[in-house]
């Protein structure tokens, strides 16, 4: 799964980063039907989490009602400097990882 | 004549009633819904901003930005945002679980949005209280109905 994060690559102690994530991903609704008639199963990434230095920053459980290329943008607040791990896992079990370096200086 | 006059007017009264007999209709299933998000607790309306166009054109993915009023601390935080649009054939759109160190209770993503209907967030705040705001969203082309 392709995916893009952006994440600042320096902040001060304290401040408040954006955060952004777009995954390449169908978000299959589970009402589609494909070519020949047939529904297309359900597949959406149901969760995503953000670690910051080990520790889960944000959690998102999502559903069908998201749109397909999921786009996230949440804040996190910069205590010191490390990386930012983001996994996420869709219906079928398919699993994707992403990781952003922040250095925090004083 | 004059029965004439007097049965337009009874219908008239009918129809000027029609309106809020639907919005009477629609509030259980609300309820039952934000009972489901907040496990039985009240909502107040208040401290969560929804932020959408007025007019998607595009069903399919609806900018959407929620915004909850909290100073984000320690002590006083949002545990969880839920988007709920109650006219999508799954209503629990999405969840978030934030802490005090997201430093700021904001949340931008893109839905799908089935129908002409309010969007809600619904916010779960540390102390247990639970908040809630809308939007109303109007789209020209429906997502989740068609192929």
């Amino acid at each position: 799964m392709l995916a893009r994060v952006q994440v600042p690559a320096q902040a001060r102690r304290g401040d408040i980063v954006t955060v952004r994530i777009a995954i390449q991903h169908p978000m299959e609704t589970g009402y589609r039907p494909d070519n020949f008639g047939r529904r297309i199963a359900k597949n959406v990434i149901n969760t995503l989490t953000c670690r910051y230095n080990g520790v889960e920053v944000f959690r998102a459980e999502m559903g069908s009602g998201v749109s397909a290329n999921p786009q996230l943008q949440f804040y996190v607040r910069a205590e010191s400097s490390g990386e930012m791990v983001f996994d996420w896992v869709d219906d079928s079990g398919q699993r994707g990882s992403e990781r952003a370096p922040i250095t925090v200086t004083a | 004549m004059s029965a004439d006059r007097r049965r337009f007017l009874v219908s008239c009264t009918a129809l000027a009633l029609v309106p809020g007999l639907a919005r009477a209709q629609q509030n259980p299933q609300r309820e039952a819904l934000l009972r489901d998000v907040t496990r039985g607790a009240p909502v107040r309306t208040g401290r969560v901003v929804v932020d959408t166009p007025m007019l998607a054109d595009n069903g399919h993915s609806v900018p959407l930005r929620i915004a909850v009023d909290s100073p984000m601390t320690a002590a006083d935080h949002v545990r969880r945002i839920t988007i709920l649009a109650e006219r999508n054939p799954r209503p629990v759109v999405a969840s978030y679980a934030l802490g005090p160190h997201s430093g700021r209770a904001e949340i931008v993503t893109r839905i799908r949005v089935a129908d002409i209907q309010d969007v809600i967030a619904v916010a779960e705040l540390s102390d247990g209280s639970f908040w809630m705001g809308s939007a109303h969203v109007i789209v020209t082309e429906l997502a989740c109905l068609e192929g």
